[in-house]
């Protein structure tokens, strides 16, 4: 057999795959053929390693070396420099964005330094497609274990010691969900795992069955042994392709071993695992509309009580756990649940996955203590804001939650101290906005999405937010009075206590965030008909500055309504009857010579 | 494939897979560990160093010592290949020339095992810029 003193572990992720990460892991496997290398270097596809910004990623073991943004063509170099010769490829090594030094190893990189993976364990470390190293990475014993050695009470006690909590956004405990299904009674009892991840810009959930499907396998197993359910299914999205096919795959492997299926480790135990595909409406998230999408029936949410776990999936007892959370589950049987919440803050124990997105350097997903500040997350692993900007507020809970600013920037995070500042934990999308983002636009973007993925049960969602867009969208054309913004303020009231379900209660926390923390910005829309970003286009005009225009042409040029007019070496001019305020002149100009005014 | 019938199972097939992905934890924490460096440069894989590092990666996985081997580039003792540079944890490393099986195996019993220093050892003359500063 042959015996591996390298490994080239290539990321397989959906975000590296983009960038061609499948071509350049077939390109490092031919280039090592050739030089009769395939039996002393194993190149493994593994999951997301989370530095989306600078994929794809390759790392190098054992001497840690994390190269980025390789192509395909690097294969060569990096056959013949690193695995002949044992010398790093120096271009492809990481800088540093601050001091500009070269990092080999990702644990030096600001990026890495601050982060636990607990979720994320697997995520970069093992081959998705291939159960013998999840077996390998302590895969299946926790839930070995659980079968042999305790009883499901015991197994349900461990859950609740640990203080873990939902991580799909609402922070219910987790093992207080687990014992209310076990005791309800009910000749058949489902485990449901929700793979319908929703919020714009968040992607745990599919970097999680990319990277590590067993371990969601195992704790849903696990689960069910508790609750006594026989039988798991995933909803998941249509729109995860790559997620589907490791999912599928995983199940396939597992009940080969007799992982999944009858009689599981001798123990007399059953179960196995389905899954459903969802369509990709964001109001399927919420537990119950979920059920009603797997029944066949609308995605439409009902009201609760009665719970899933008393009447769930075909009104049998069902529980619903969100990816992330089972993605935690099996560690903390291995380490304990005393472990577990020795991490985090007095009320959300753990770590949780935030995907960074929007104006800020290190673009991709982190998984970090509960209680580490926004201010250590967006400067020292986000590395900052781009292009030397300034912060202006951060985004958290997605559609649902709301926006935090610099006078938000060192409470701990948590899931009760994100409530109390005005936003939420949501399933853990974080996007960071800088100086040229206007507030108003921001929340008419939620809104947006909100009025397109109502699902029109309940007026108050379905009407209500239609008309706070309408509102919005007054503001940003200059039209609305002070009494417009009083009226938003009043609306938002009302959507949020009447609506039936979680989509409609926290549709309007984007607005009543931005009403609070960035009034001025409103009052500016409406007062004096000003963007104070610039960003709204029926406010703004551009203008050419004329002590700073030498005539080049390369405005006019770029204009693709060519409303830009005058000679070379001459002054030229605007129509702002024909302009459609695309801003292709401002960033075509090396002159300073344009201005939003 | 068979099936795993038994937590017992479950744990002996651990093992026997754990080699696959041991090099990827180890090296995540390399502190705690013996290091082993076999220069890999033209000359050294002229005198047989892939043979040392081939016999480094085998022996210590048969002689049970938590050890990483690792490759490296040319350290300048062209005259001394191969050469091998070792780590104990919480030492200074030192620098072995004239590397071959023989040697190997005896830096591995008094050395690795025991401490104690072996002939060969190449006295390191020269200022690394990490050093330096």
């Amino acid at each position: 057999m042959a015996k591996f003193n390298m490994h080239m572990l290539v990321c397989a992720g959906t975000g590296c795959r983009a960038s061609s990460s499948d071509m350049l892991y077939e390109n490092l496997k031919k280039e090592l053929q050739e030089q009769g290398l395939e039996n002393e270097v194993q190149v493994v596809e593994t999951g997301c390693f989370g530095f989306c910004e600078k994929g794809p990623i390759v790392k190098v073991i054992p001497d840690n070396t994390f190269y980025v943004s390789v192509e395909p063509k690097d294969a060569k170099e990096i056959v013949a420099e690193h695995a002949i010769k044992g010398r790093q490829v120096k271009r492809l090594l990481y800088t540093d964005p601050v001091n500009k030094q070269q990092i080999s190893d990702s644990k030096g990189m600001g990026f890495y330094k601050k982060q636990i993976r607990i979720a994320l364990r697997n995520c970069g470390l093992i081959d998705p497609e291939n159960i013998d190293e999840y077996l390998a990475a302590d895969g299946y014993e926790a839930m070995g274990r659980v079968m042999t050695e305790m009883t499901p009470e015991e197994a349900i006690q461990v859950m609740i010691d640990s203080g873990l909590r939902g991580r799909g956004g609402g922070g219910f405990p987790t093992g207080i969900k687990w014992q209310i299904a076990s005791k309800v009674e009910g000749e058949q009892k489902y485990v449901v795992c929700n793979a319908d991840e929703g919020d714009p810009g968040a992607f745990m959930d599919r970097s999680i069955l990319e990277g590590d499907p067993h371990s969601v396998l195992e704790a849903m197993v696990i689960n069910g042994y508790c609750i006594g359910a026989d039988k798991g299914l995933i909803y998941i999205r249509a729109e995860y392709p790559l997620a589907i096919k490791r999912l599928k795959i995983a199940i396939k492997q597992a009940r080969e071993l007799g992982l999944l299926g009858k009689d599981i480790l001798g123990s007399g135990f059953n179960f196995d695992v389905e899954i459903r595909y969802g369509a990709g409406a964001f109001v399927c998230g919420e537990e119950t509309a979920l059920i009603h999408s797997m029944e066949g029936e609308r995605g439409e949410p009902t009201f609760k009580p009665p719970f899933p776990a008393q009447s769930g999936y075909l009104g049998m007892p069902t529980n619903v756990n969100n990816v992330e959370t089972f993605a935690n589950i099996p560690v903390i049987y291995n380490k304990g649940a005393k472990w577990f919440s020795q991490i985090g803050t007095e009320k959300s124990k753990g770590t949780k996955v935030f995907a960074l997105a929007g104006k800020i350097n290190n673009v991709g997903l982190i998984e970090v203590p509960m209680g580490i500040t926004l201010r250590e997350v967006i400067f020292e692993i986000g590395g900052g804001i781009k292009d030397g900007k300034k912060f202006k507020a951060v985004q958290t809970g997605g559609p649902s939650g709301g926006c935090l600013t610099e006078k938000h920037l060192d409470t701990p995070i948590d899931f009760d101290n994100l409530v109390a500042a005005g936003s939420m934990m949501g399933s853990g999308g974080m996007i960071v906005m800088d100086e040229d983002d206007c507030m108003v636009s921001v929340s008419k973007f939620y809104l947006d999405f909100t009025v397109e993925e109502s699902c029109g049960k309940c007026s108050p969602c379905r009407i209500g937010n239609k008309r706070l867009y309408e509102q919005l969208e007054k503001i940003t054309k200059g039209q609305a009075t002070t009494e417009d913004l009083d009226n938003l303020r009043n609306l938002c009231g009302v959507i949020r206590d009447t609506s039936l379900c979680g989509l409609g209660q926290t549709s309007p926390n984007p607005v009543i965030s931005t009403l609070d923390n960035f009034y001025d910005e409103y009052l500016a829309h409406v007062e004096e008909e000003r963007c104070p970003a610039g960003s709204c286009k029926d406010l703004i005009r551009y203008e050419v500055i004329p002590e700073n225009c030498v005539g080049c042409t390369a405005c006019a040029r770029n204009c693709p309504v060519n409303c830009i007019a005058g000679e070379r070496k001459q002054l030229h001019t605007i129509d702002q009857s024909l302009c459609i305020k695309c801003g292709a002149c401002l960033e075509k100009c090396k002159f300073n010579a344009i201005a939003i005014i | 494939m068979t099936k795993i019938k038994s937590l017992a199972d479950l744990k002996k097939k651990k093992d026997d897979l754990q080699s696959k992905i041991a090099l990827r934890e180890k090296s995540d924490k390399p502190e705690g560990r013996v290091q082993v460096k076999v220069a890999m440069a033209t000359c050294g894989i002229a005198s047989g160093s892939k043979d040392v590092m081939e016999y480094m990666v085998d022996e210590m996985d048969k002689r049970n010592i938590d050890a990483i081997v690792t490759q490296t580039g040319c350290m300048g003792y062209c005259y001394a290949e191969p050469t091998i540079e070792v780590r104990l944890p919480g030492q200074e490393p030192v620098v072995y020339g004239y590397v071959d099986l023989k040697k190997a195996d005896e830096i591995i019993e008094k050395y690795i095992r025991n401490g104690e220093l072996v002939d060969g050892i190449i006295p390191v003359n020269y200022q690394t810029i990490e050093k330096n500063k």
